[in-house]
């Protein structure tokens, strides 16, 4: 798989629009069932409120909800798939303020890399990914990394 | 060692009380195509290598394979769990080095591996093991802990905040 292509290249350049999600109680209770986040703070309104948080947070990995809004933002930006195929090959995250109901949360991302590699689903691509998510009062909650697999 | 899990809600894990070695887990979770479904409902992450059989198998997939995210998922219960409602999970990283198809539990493990007292953050490795034995899902986790105040005397102390 080549890295160095004018395809590769646009994407890297490309500079999708920051997207954006109100959280909602129920939103955050869904995820955090059906991912068996079970902590009250994250699953139970009301035993939350008793919580040191006083309210429901998202569990650690409800941004993922957004990810719609990335695709779509990407999309818009000129954003294509470089290869027909994709798994997801990992993510990092890293945590500064917790995620409350009522919260706006504006993501802005950014394609940093294209990496050549060997995988058991052949040659591929990987592509890495930098997010970064604020909340209505201008704080980084959640910077993400992420990383897609793109095979033939 | 394994310690007996601490319930969140009651006990407070202090950072004091941690060790090298210490063992966080083991977290058993289902993965049932069910699960796929109600999981891709709830993160509106729609790809129907989840879903569609034939589609995966088209996709050169064995099956349907169980979302990364998901396997996250249960990797930063195995954390938050671990960390309890005094600490926090600062950090994640995931790597997902084969796929997983639905049907057979995965059980998440973790270990702690180094103490950060500068910080009060506990490091540990974090992974998932399938019914088959594989621990294709890696990863780590950084852990807040609280300290444990200098004049408590008894185990109802709780840290400020």
């Amino acid at each position: 798989m080549r890295r160095d292509t004018d395809h590769v290249r646009a994407n890297l350049n490309c500079e999708p629009k920051p997207f954006t999600a109100r959280i909602e109680t129920g939103d955050l209770l869904r995820y955090a069932q059906a991912v068996g986040a079970s902590e009250p703070w994250f699953s139970n309104e009301q035993a939350a409120r008793a919580s040191r948080y006083g309210t429901l947070i998202a569990a650690p990995t409800y941004l993922i909800t957004m990810r719609v809004l990335l695709t779509q933002s990407l999309a818009d930006a000129g954003y294509t798939r470089p290869l027909p195929n994709s798994v997801d090959g990992g993510s990092e995250w890293e945590y500064l303020e917790p995620i409350r109901p009522g919260d706006t949360i504006t993501g802005t991302a950014r394609i940093v890399d294209y990496i050549e590699r060997e995988t058991s689903l052949g040659p591929a691509l990987f592509q890495v990914i930098d997010i970064t998510f604020r909340n209505q009062f201008d704080q980084i909650v959640v910077r993400e990394r992420d990383t897609w697999i793109f095979y033939p | 060692m394994n310690r007996d899990p601490l319930s969140p809600s009651e006990a407070v894990r202090w950072y004091e009380d941690v060790a090298v070695g210490d063992r966080l887990g083991p977290l058993t979770r289902e993965t049932s195509r069910l699960q796929l479904a109600v999981y891709t409902a709830a993160s509106r992450d729609i790809s129907l290598i989840h879903l569609d059989p034939e589609l995966a198998r088209a996709s050169g997939l064995p099956d349907v394979i169980v979302q990364g995210s998901l396997k996250a998922a249960f990797l930063a219960s195995l954390a938050t769990a671990f960390a309890g409602e005094y600490g926090t999970v600062r950090r994640l990283t995931v790597q997902y080095r084969g796929v997983d198809v639905p049907g057979t539990p995965v059980v998440a493990h973790g270990v702690v591996e180094r103490l950060d007292p500068e910080r009060g953050f506990v490091e540990c490795r974090v992974w998932l093991e399938s019914a088959a034995g594989d621990e294709a899902t890696r990863g780590s986790a950084s852990i807040e802990l609280p300290r444990r105040p200098l004049t408590q005397a008894g185990d109802g102390a709780r840290p400020n905040g």
